[in-house]
């Protein structure tokens, strides 16, 4: 079964200068109980995914076309009202910046009962599920921690606190929009390990954005890899990590710094910038910065499978 | 809250203590002698010699100062000229009516304000937020006594629906809120406009904020989002401007006052300064500074209250 199918997700923005495309033809799928990692650098279009299935899209973009089937409805066709009503109990989201995603103004507990007005509950069934909510991502005397604003919290607590109000909706898919990537490198890990285990517990899907690998390969089984709006490569994280096909993929797995073999000053790069999404190139988009360019590569590239699952968006891709 | 309320204290006391440093300075370096101005120039020398140690104008200026000083903070304006009566029992008489006037443009231009501004900024970009726009600035463009000249023409001499001067019966609550009504329209009509504007901007800023797509992320009620998640913030800057705000309230009050023939204390000190009564002048002054300080020491309270992090920075 799959929770979230997505088919050639297509969303455009309008800006002064012309229509921006920002995602082109993605598809992946996520399964139940599994978590998948999007990977890519900034500005590949990851956070625009998001606020896509989430329907928050800005005001100047829309879905331009593909679906995204999310047990058995497609996102894109819903109406606000029942986007919101999905929105916490169905699909619920950690973002990145733990700092700025709690309201500074409102204690942690009203904000932990009020997401939870759906639930019928009484006012102190849902003071009680937050705070055994809050005492499952360990947060230290979690009924004190109630009446606390998010100020009065460290950064780590508050992304705990942020994963516990997510968790507690017990949704069908958590989107995990780079929760570790402000926090230090001790906290990350623990971060991760927390999440692995309550996603266990709960049984919930998780789609884990992130741009930091040794995250995606610690945490995620399936990978999807994306590079200005589209969908380069996606497998398993073995079949990704261990024998990726695609130029972009190979790229960005020589640039992360913990696969270096020798001590150097200078890491690698990618040569190039990502292209101006509001006149995108015929062919293969990467191909302006990628070392195995073809004259075929300004035709569109085919989807090639590699193997079962393993699929690269490339002409170089040799089965 | 206890420590922030002490400390807001502490604080109004010490500007409410300047600012009577300041006005003392002003009487003394104003030039002439208050004996004589007093007394008229038909008064003897020995007269105004006299007078001169009633009122301590013999002593030695800092003592003159620490004199005004412990008097002021007792409530002792020293008596007007005119028939000797206390300072500030004149002024206390008065003040209600400008406190009334003043609370009536208030409530009515927050009543306004805040709406209008939350309704363009969640509609950004529509006609309603040009519409809010274009009215706030022509709203505040408007000098209050202009408001004040065409309420009393349009509203109580052509149409006569509503009484032209004075402040209604004293008696009669309701006669009393009759005659408010169109010295707090002019009073507050700029402030409508001010109100929408800054809270709309502050709006705008709040609900880019991440919380607020959090918030949506959560599924929450657009109309909770708009009101308690990002209204409370956005609310914040607007009660600081307020508070200061009162000031200019506070002079628009003296143009109300005038054109609608009401009591008050903007009236008082208009007719003190006409009449040369500067000990009524000193004194009315100096309570709109503390009436001035004590609404910015609630302003600050109020977002105290509003703010856990203001709150806990003291």
């Amino acid at each position: 079964m799959t929770v979230l199918s997505i088919q050639n997700l297509n969303v455009t923005f309008s800006t002064e200068g012309g229509d921006l495309h920002a995602l082109k033809d993605v598809s992946f799928e996520v399964p139940e109980r599994r978590i998948v990692g999007i990977v890519g650098e900034s500005g590949c279009g990851k956070s625009t995914l998001i606020n896509a299935i989430l329907g928050l899209l800005a005001d100047n973009g829309r879905v331009s076309g593909g679906e995204m089937m999310f047990q058995g409805r497609d996102l894109s066709r819903l109406s606000p009202r029942e986007m919101t009503a999905l929105r916490g109990p169905q699909i619920a989201t950690v973002f990145q910046d733990p700092m700025g995603a709690l309201n500074p103004v409102i204690s942690v507990g009203r904000q932990m009962t009020n997401i939870q007005y759906r639930s019928g509950l009484s006012k102190a069934e849902k003071a009680e599920r937050a705070v055994a909510m809050l005492r499952r991502v360990r947060i230290p005397d979690p009924e004190a921690a109630l009446a606390r604003f998010p100020h009065q919290f460290s950064g780590g607590m508050k992304q705990r606190i942020a994963i516990a109000m997510a968790l507690m909706m017990e949704p069908a898919l958590l989107i995990a929009d780079e929760p570790t990537t402000a926090l230090d490198a001790t906290l990350e890990v623990a971060t991760i390990e927390l999440l692995q285990e309550l996603q266990a517990q709960i049984g919930c899907s998780v789609l884990f954005i992130s741009h930091h690998l040794g995250v995606i390969a610690e945490l995620c089984e399936d990978v999807v890899v994306m590079y200005a709006g589209e969908v380069v490569e996606r497998g398993t994280t073995r079949q990704v990590f261990n024998s990726s096909r695609h130029p972009y993929t190979e790229r960005l797995l020589d640039c992360d710094p913990a696969r270096q073999s020798s001590r150097t000053r200078h890491l690698p790069t990618i040569p190039g910038e990502i292209p101006d999404l509001r006149a995108r190139p015929p062919g293969c988009i990467f191909a302006p910065r990628c070392h195995r360019r073809a004259p075929v590569c300004d035709t569109p590239p085919p989807e090639e499978t590699v193997q079962s699952g393993h699929v690269a968006r490339c002409h170089m891709v040799t089965p | 809250m206890l420590h922030y309320t002490l400390s807001r204290l502490g604080l109004a006391v010490l500007i409410v203590s300047v600012a009577m440093l300041i006005l003392f300075s002003m009487i003394y370096l104003i030039p002439g002698d208050p004996a004589a101005v007093a007394l008229g120039p038909r008064a003897t020398a020995a007269m105004r010699e006299a007078l001169r140690i009633k009122m301590g104008l013999d002593q030695p200026v800092w003592v003159q100062f620490w004199n005004f000083f412990i008097n002021a903070w007792q409530g002792d304006l020293g008596n007007e000229v005119l028939s000797d009566r206390p300072v500030s029992r004149v002024v206390l008489e008065q003040l209600p009516y400008t406190l009334a006037l003043i609370a009536g443009g208030m409530v009515w231009s927050v009543a306004l304000g805040i709406p209008l501004g939350c309704w363009a900024a969640v509609k950004r970009g529509s006609l309603a937020d040009r519409l809010v726009g274009v009215l706030s600035v022509a709203v505040i463009a408007v000098p209050s006594f202009v408001v004040a000249i065409y309420a009393l023409l349009i509203f109580a001499v052509s149409l006569r629906w509503l009484p032209a001067i004075g402040a209604g019966e004293p008696d009669d609550l309701g006669d009393q809120l009759v005659h408010l009504i169109l010295p707090s329209i002019a009073v507050g009509l700029g402030w409508v406009g001010y109100i929408a504007r800054m809270v709309r901007a502050s709006m705008l800023e709040v609900l880019e904020a991440q919380h607020i797509r959090t918030a949506r992320a959560f599924g929450l009620p657009d109309n909770q989002i708009t009101y308690q998640y990002a209204l409370t913030i956005a609310i914040l800057p607007t009660i600081t401007l307020l508070g200061v705000g009162i000031g200019q309230m506070l002079s628009s009050a003296v143009f109300a006052e005038i054109v609608f023939a009401r009591p008050g204390v903007g009236k008082l000190v208009y007719d003190a300064i006409l009449t040369r009564n500067y000990p009524l002048v000193t004194g009315a002054v100096l309570v709109t500074t503390v009436l001035f300080v004590l609404i910015n020491l609630v302003a600050d309270l109020i977002v105290g209250a509003l703010d856990p992090r203001v709150r806990s920075s003291f």
